[in-house]
């Protein structure tokens, strides 16, 4: 069931609530390094706290191509199956 | 839609500093006095944010030899290394920095961020991965997007961290590289590299160390952190600049590997640009000569960057975590950092103005560097100032009957 996306989403969701705003809403289609406020930092050490919580590496070029809370939720899934 | 209107976020913060002041990318020394002053807008002014670490930049062998090269060898190569631009000073250069380190072989570079452009994007291929440091400089991460390989950032200067990502790699194919820096140049803090070595030795990966703030700064012979902590053969490439502890401009990687030097025809950052002038190769030569010949200079460099981070702490700021020749103070925000920073050039005293996202951990810093040849009386002097604007701008508590003299000799180096 952890490889179901809406919960590896509710995950990445409950780890970007320690990094902005109490009241900051956060979707599936919020982009993580425009719609926050995330300096470049900030999201590197927030994708830090996510490979921490599944267990995984995303490698830089993997987080190129992420733009949304739903794309990464999808990389996480893909990279999780490919192990 | 604008060409640049890419940066639009870029011009608005950039508006935003320079309305705080001065414009921290366009500061103008109108005149380099020495190693340790300048002139700037009209007045004298204290150098404590060079890197300027041995104070070689005005060290008459080094001048001597730069000009007698210049003379003897024109004023550039106008070619590359693997066309018409490789000298013999050149090569003579590369076995001095080899035995140096006491390493097979050497490359030089035309800049610091082309060694570790060239040496790490052309080492990791498409199968490799790349493990790095998160606080790793934009020259290592722009070897990576350079780089064909899988790029992972391990958590800084955590061993465990490194271990743990190696681990999910050990079913994958291709070699495991990981990069990391002797002293990481926002706090000056020192790679743990006994750890790291040890994890690099375990898992069976190569190891890269970028030297950039530590040769000549660190080690009893000079040759930073490696050689200080005991790992110098586990180190299986180190990196280097010659624009900080030597003087002038380029870069540099030594190994022991047998066949390093077909990286000499793979390496595009090395074989598509020109190869040092002769009188930068000249220079570089001498200054490598006075670092292995005179201990006194990396032993000064020490004691005045452990006496400003000792006597700066003493007094309250916030600073980095260990003295080395960076030290840096932590402001409260950005905007409490531009006007220090200014308040600072206000007063005769340079130092670097670092803010996010070019900090770790998204910091607000003044980050200084000393160098061997700041006198007692130019240390005391930037102690005094830097004192009287945290005061000034409440950054430090109310004020102590010490003078900034007395702080720094109650300090133990």
């Amino acid at each position: 069931m952890t490889d179901h996306v809406n919960s590896i989403e509710a995950g990445v969701i409950e780890l970007l609530g320690h990094r902005v705003p109490a009241d900051t809403k956060v979707t599936s289609e919020t982009r993580i390094a425009g719609d926050l406020g995330l300096d470049s930092v900030a999201v590197l050490d927030f994708i830090q706290d996510v490979e921490d919580r599944f267990d995984l590496s995303i490698p830089l070029e993997r987080m190129a191509e992420v733009q949304t809370i739903g794309e990464l939720s999808v990389a996480i899934q893909t990279l999780k199956r490919a192990r | 839609m604008a060409l640049l209107s890419k940066f639009d976020d870029m011009r608005a913060a950039l508006q935003a500093l320079a309305a705080g002041g001065r414009n921290p990318f366009d500061v103008r020394f109108e005149k380099i006095l020495s190693a340790t002053e300048a002139v700037l807008e009209g007045r004298p002014c204290l150098l404590f944010g060079t890197n300027n670490y041995l104070g070689l930049t005005f060290d008459e062998s080094c001048i001597a030899a730069s000009v007698s090269s210049v003379i003897a060898g024109g004023t550039g190569t106008t070619g590359s290394r693997i066309a018409n631009g490789t000298y013999g000073d050149h090569v003579l250069l590369e076995q001095r920095i080899a035995e140096f380190y006491g390493k097979r072989a050497a490359m030089i570079f035309t800049t610091g961020y082309q060694a570790n452009l060239g040496l790490i994007s052309t080492l990791a291929g498409r199968d490799d991965h790349l493990l790095i440091d998160a606080d790793s400089h934009a020259s290592i991460y722009d070897a990576c997007k350079l780089s064909a390989a899988e790029v992972i950032r391990f958590r800084h200067n955590d061993a465990e961290d490194l271990a743990r990502r190696l681990r999910r790699l050990k079913d994958r194919a291709g070699n495991c590289i990981i990069v990391t820096e002797g002293i990481f140049s926002m706090l000056g803090d020192s790679a743990k590299l006994r750890e790291i070595a040890s994890v690099k030795r375990e898992m069976g990966a190569t190891l890269i160390v970028d030297e950039a703030h530590s040769l000549g700064t660190r080690g009893k012979n000079g040759r930073g952190v490696c050689e200080d902590s005991g790992v110098e053969s586990e180190v299986d490439f180190v990196v280097g600049t010659f624009s900080k502890s030597l003087g002038a401009i380029g870069g540099f990687a030594v190994s022991d590997l047998p066949d390093f030097d077909l990286l000499r025809i793979a390496c595009r950052p090395y074989m598509f640009t020109a190869s040092l002038p002769p009188a930068v190769v000249g220079s570089v030569t001498a200054a490598l000569s006075r670092i292995s010949t005179d201990a006194s200079l990396g032993e000064r460099v020490r004691q005045n960057g452990s006496k400003l981070y000792r006597a700066l702490a003493q007094e309250g700021f916030a600073v980095g975590p260990e003295p080395n020749a960076i030290v840096a103070l932590k402001m409260p925000d950005k905007e409490a950092a531009v006007r220090f920073w200014n308040r600072l050039l206000d007063q005769g005293v340079y130092a670097n103005l670092a803010l996010p996202p070019a900090t770790p951990g998204s910091l607000s810093l003044i980050r200084c560097s000393v160098s061997a040849a700041h006198s007692e009386a130019q240390i005391n002097s930037a102690l005094s100032i830097m004192i009287s604007v945290g005061r000034e701008l409440g950054i430090l508590g109310p004020e102590s009957k010490k003078t900034p003299a007395q702080v720094a000799e109650r300090v133990p180096a």
